[in-house]
């Protein structure tokens, strides 16, 4: 059974599609895989009984000829997606038992087009960490160790459910959220493919918002055509969301291998970052030449305002999160600690409530936006996020995409970052320009450290351009030939 | 009207008044959740999972809300934002389940307006409008369903309000009060809020301050709340008296947010500077700039109905009517209706007389409005008909006009049935007259040296025939029998 829970999500639907196997098969091999997982603290909740009725009833579509395009497909949700009837928490303890009565617009599109639901996915309290330690059902463990070790790495964050459980073949592939890299840098440090499309391609609506103006849905996939097709699902206008994009949904798939003979890709000299370990700096080399192998004109590119983007991100998001996170006060559902006023309750449920980095955020953002402090922290952020989005228009006249490193390390150890919150954060610095610009970016796994750990280079494209970066990836995809696997420690 | 200035002990005081009024969009659905509006549902029976601030709700903005903003601006003549934004205020409170309440601070959809307001002495003066913005109405808190607990009930939550603030260009209780008046008619000649203050649809913050006349702006403070023309008039005065008071005994003016206790007749600060909001506003993220077409704004402006003031002018012009009539019968939308389908080919002044006089008179006694009339506007109108034509005189007409409230048929019905037509046939008053002056020589005598003295006579006919003889005619056969010019 195992080899069923190795397929990619693009050869599992045709096995489904063709009875090579049937969905409650797959979906048995799936589930029998987390049971055996648990260590690695993937899944929050595990839905098997829920599974196995949406496989049965995938298979009698299938029967009768009929079946969408992820007809069957055993996926996982990362818990900041609201799933009807199924407790929701977003990895914090104030949603603990919350059970929303709606599905949020992304999984729907998902189930609608046959895929199974498995379980809800553990990830940094309300998306907020870079290493998944900040859930408060305790961090998620990378499938992959450095060779020799024993020591359990951190599968990056906030997606890092999602990016561990499909590195492990728990699932064909998961939802996940990138707010400032949040499913490029999980996907980089568990040698998986991960994209955050444009801003406004997904609908946010029934998903757990952190900060509203950079948060975006996408897949984190075992490839670059599970990316797209599974992307090409999440995807599509929501009227019940006003950021949500009026555009039609191109088939993604079709990007995929696409010639990129004549793109242009540019290659930002700010993102030569000091410290940034050679082998990374190799990597992006490597990268810059399998491109330009297959064709593609290499252009150096500047984006000035670059090394703003991380504190303006700082700014931005926790403003945003400070006031998103207001709702949280246990009056009306979640978890609701005791007092004797309203203040007490107030007080208590959410320092009850809350992790520290959460609290940390929240104070930050009621800081930058309070009255005297406004106009120096969250306007000046929003010019800044202007110029950065501006520096990309400007690259956009000289090539057709971006190629950086995803990430400036490979995976580290877990409780190796917890003293300086600062550390933690430039682990974004690649990452958060694109969500700034509301740019899609896609990280592609390109090799192996000498640790024996993924790396993956990322592309970032113009909006809506999403198609550009299938084919690019597709073709980075192929040049590094990425086979490798984390030996299965686990079960 | 002139003199609104307070006597103080060391002299006279100015009130400045400027006012945010808070109308409740008439609309079926709520701002941005889709849920209804409505009042009297069952507690928490009409609220969203947007309006209840659950995770990842979001909100959508009702574009019908939009248009009756845009509408209500022009009907202020005020300039329509072709940009707007929404901001939320954040702050913690049960009723309020976002946490934050979505406004519009620093862009909103309408900018500065003009209102013309009328005194009930006919007299005009004009307000300025600073702005006028949409935001979402708070839920409501109860406290004293319970000793130890408080209710809440989110209907009332995501709500639709304009807020609409004017300038500081009031100076007395009577004019904040015609301020509200007029422009609560304006809305509801509108359509666009119902103004029923009981349900609170439409509610007052009031800004007092007091200077010496001449002075530049005292320091103000913010009563909030206020929700009928009597406590708007109450807490006025009694702010304007507290503050005087104050700055006399040498004191000085905190600028604070307080609330009005129509129980006492006072106001009372309602909280100190430590627990003062920093509402940390901001825009929210989860809303689009809103941007509307000036195609759009001239579709509005095209469909916009006669405005009351316009409409005042109208009738005093068309119909030639006294100010303070044209003003009774443009106040509602339903009176002017009702006027000008009894006024079709009538006598405008006589048919405004019995209109304002008589049939709002005792409409208002019964505490019912124009719609609810036993009298339909023809009936009136063919009464005035027939006092213009001769058939009855105005105090025959008053009998008349009782049996119509009663329902008793149309006015010729009511006359005919039962024998109220007017006696101008001369053969038989002259007999009357001729009988009357024989009875009387001396007073016939008298009245030839003293003319003003036939009222007498007049008198005597009209009881004689039951009040059914024309006094016009009377008036003339008297004079000619008695030798009077």
């Amino acid at each position: 059974m195992t080899e069923l829970t190795a397929l990619t999500l693009t050869d599992a639907v045709e096995g489904l599609r063709t009875k090579r196997f049937s969905a409650e098969e797959i979906t048995r091999a799936h589930l029998e895989a987390m049971e055996g997982a648990r260590t690695l603290n993937a899944f929050t909740v595990e839905t098997p009984d829920r599974a196995l009725e949406m496989a049965r009833a995938s298979d009698a579509r299938i029967a009768r000829g009929e079946g969408g395009p992820l007809e069957g497909a055993p996926l996982g949700v990362k818990d900041l997606f609201s799933t009807e009837g199924v407790e929701t928490t977003a990895g914090s303890r104030i949603l603990q038992g919350f059970k929303p009565p709606y599905e949020s617009t992304v999984t729907a599109n998902l189930w609608r087009d046959g895929a199974v639901m498995l379980g809800k996915l553990n990830m940094d309290e309300f998306a907020m960490g870079s290493s998944n330690e900040t859930s408060a059902w305790g961090p998620v463990a990378n499938p992959w160790r450095s060779r020799g070790s024993n020591a359990s790495l951190t599968p990056g964050g906030s997606s890092g459910g999602s990016a561990s459980a499909v590195a492990a073949d728990l699932c064909l592939g998961a939802t996940a959220s990138d707010t400032g890299g949040s499913i490029r840098q999980p996907a980089a440090f568990t040698g998986t493919v991960g994209i955050k499309p444009t801003y406004g391609r997904c609908s946010r609506w029934g998903m757990v918002a952190f900060a509203s103006s950079l948060d975006q849905a996408g897949p984190i996939t075992r490839s670059v055509s599970d990316a797209a097709l599974m992307l090409r699902s999440m995807s599509g206008h929501d009227p019940k969301d006003s950021t949500s994009l009026p555009v039609e949904t191109p088939d993604f798939t079709q990007f995929v291998g696409r010639d990129v003979r004549g793109l242009r890709v540019g290659v930002p000299r700010e993102y030569r970052v000091d410290g940034m370990p050679a082998e990374i700096e190799q990597l992006w080399e490597q990268g810059v030449a399998w491109l330009r192998d297959a064709g593609c004109e290499i252009v150096e590119v500047s984006l000035p305002h670059t090394r703003y983007a991380l504190p303006a991100y700082y700014i931005v998001a926790p403003a945003e999160a400070s006031s998103n996170l207001a709702r949280y006060d246990g009056m009306r559902f979640g978890y609701r600690a005791g007092g004797g006023t309203l203040t007490e309750v107030y007080e208590n449920t959410r320092a009850e409530g809350f992790g520290d980095e959460v609290k940390r955020r929240i104070l930050i953002g009621t800081y930058v936006l309070s009255a005297g402090f406004y106009d120096a922290y969250y306007l000046r952020a929003l010019k800044v996020r202007r110029r950065i989005a501006d520096d990309f228009d400007r690259a956009w006249e000289t090539c057709d995409a971006l190629l950086t490193p995803s990430t400036p390390t490979a995976a580290f150890a877990l409780g190796d970052k917890d003293a300086d919150p600062v550390t933690m954060y430039l682990n974004d610095v690649f990452t958060v320009p694109a969500n700034l610009a509301g740019l899609p970016g896609i990280s592609v796994p390109a090799g192996l450290d000498a640790n024996g750990l993924p790396l993956g280079l990322q592309l970032v494209g113009r909006a809506l351009d999403e198609g550009t970066l299938f084919s690019l990836a597709g073709a980075l995809e192929q040049a590094a030939a990425f086979r490798a696997k984390p030996e299965r420690w686990w079960s | 009207m002139t003199d609104t200035l307070i006597q103080g002990r060391t002299g006279p005081w100015e009130i400045v008044l400027g006012l945010e009024v808070h109308a409740q969009v008439a609309s079926r659905a709520k701002l941005f959740s889709g849920a209804a509006v409505g009042f009297g549902a069952g507690p928490n029976a009409q609220v969203s999972t947007v309006d209840a601030g659950f995770p990842g709700m979001l909100p959508v903005l009702n574009r019908f809300c939009v248009e009756q903003a845009v509408k209500t601006g022009l009907g202020l003549n005020a300039q329509i934002h072709r940009t707007s934004r929404f901001d939320r205020k954040n702050y913690f409170y049960p009723d309020l389940p976002q946490g934050y309440q979505i406004s519009q601070l620093y862009h909103p959809i309408v900018g500065e307006g003009a209102l013309e307001v009328e005194r009930d002495d006919g007299s005009t003066f004009t307000v300025g409008i600073e702005r006028l913005h949409l935001e979402q109405d708070a839920g409501k808190s109860i406290h004293d369903m319970d000793p130890h607990s408080t209710y809440v009930d989110l209907n009332r939550s995501g709500t639709a309000l304009m807020e609409i603030v004017s300038r500081p260009d009031m100076r007395s209780a009577e004019d904040a009060a015609a301020y509200v008046r007029t422009l609560r008619t304006l809305l509801r000649a509108l359509g666009t809020c119902d103004g029923d203050m009981e349900k609170g649809n439409l509610r007052a913050d009031v800004n007092v301050s007091v200077r010496r006349p001449g002075e530049g702006l005292g320091t103000r403070c913010e009563i909030k709340n206020v929700n009928s023309f009597r406590f708007i008039m109450q807490a006025i005065e009694y702010e304007a008296r507290r503050q005087v008071e104050i700055l006399e005994d040498g004191g000085k003016i905190t600028q604070e947010t307080r609330l009005f206790d129509p129980g006492r007749g006072e106001t009372r600060s309602m909280r100190s500077k430590e627990e003062a909001h920093d509402y940390r506003y901001f825009p929210d993220p989860d809303l689009l700039p809103l941007v509307l077409e000036e195609a759009w704004i001239e579709e509005i402006r095209a469909s916009l109905p006669e405005l009351p003031a316009a409409r005042r002018r109208r009738f005093a012009e068309q119909y030639g009517l006294t100010a303070y009539d044209a003003g009774v019968l443009t106040a509602e939308d339903e009176r002017a209706a009702y006027f000008e389908r009894a006024a079709g080919g009538r006598n405008a002044k006589l048919v405004a007389n019995w209109t304002v006089n008589d049939l709002l008179g005792r409409l208002s006694a019964e505490d019912r409005g124009i719609a609810e009339s036993p009298i339909p506007p023809e009936t009136l109108g063919e009464l005035v008909g027939l006092i213009e034509e001769g058939t009855i005189s105005s105090k025959i007409a008053k009998t008349v006009f009782e049996k119509l409230w009663a329902g008793e048929g149309s006015a010729r019905e009511v006359v005919e049935r039962e024998g109220l037509v007017q006696v101008s046939d001369t053969g038989a008053l002259e007999a009357a007259v001729d009988k009357l002056i024989a009875a009387n020589p001396d007073k016939a005598e008298a009245v030839k040296s003293k003319p003003q003295a036939i009222g007498w006579f007049v008198g005597q006919v009209m009881k004689e025939t039951g009040g059914k003889a024309n006094p016009a005619v009377v008036n003339a056969l008297l004079r000619a029998r008695l030798g009077i010019d």
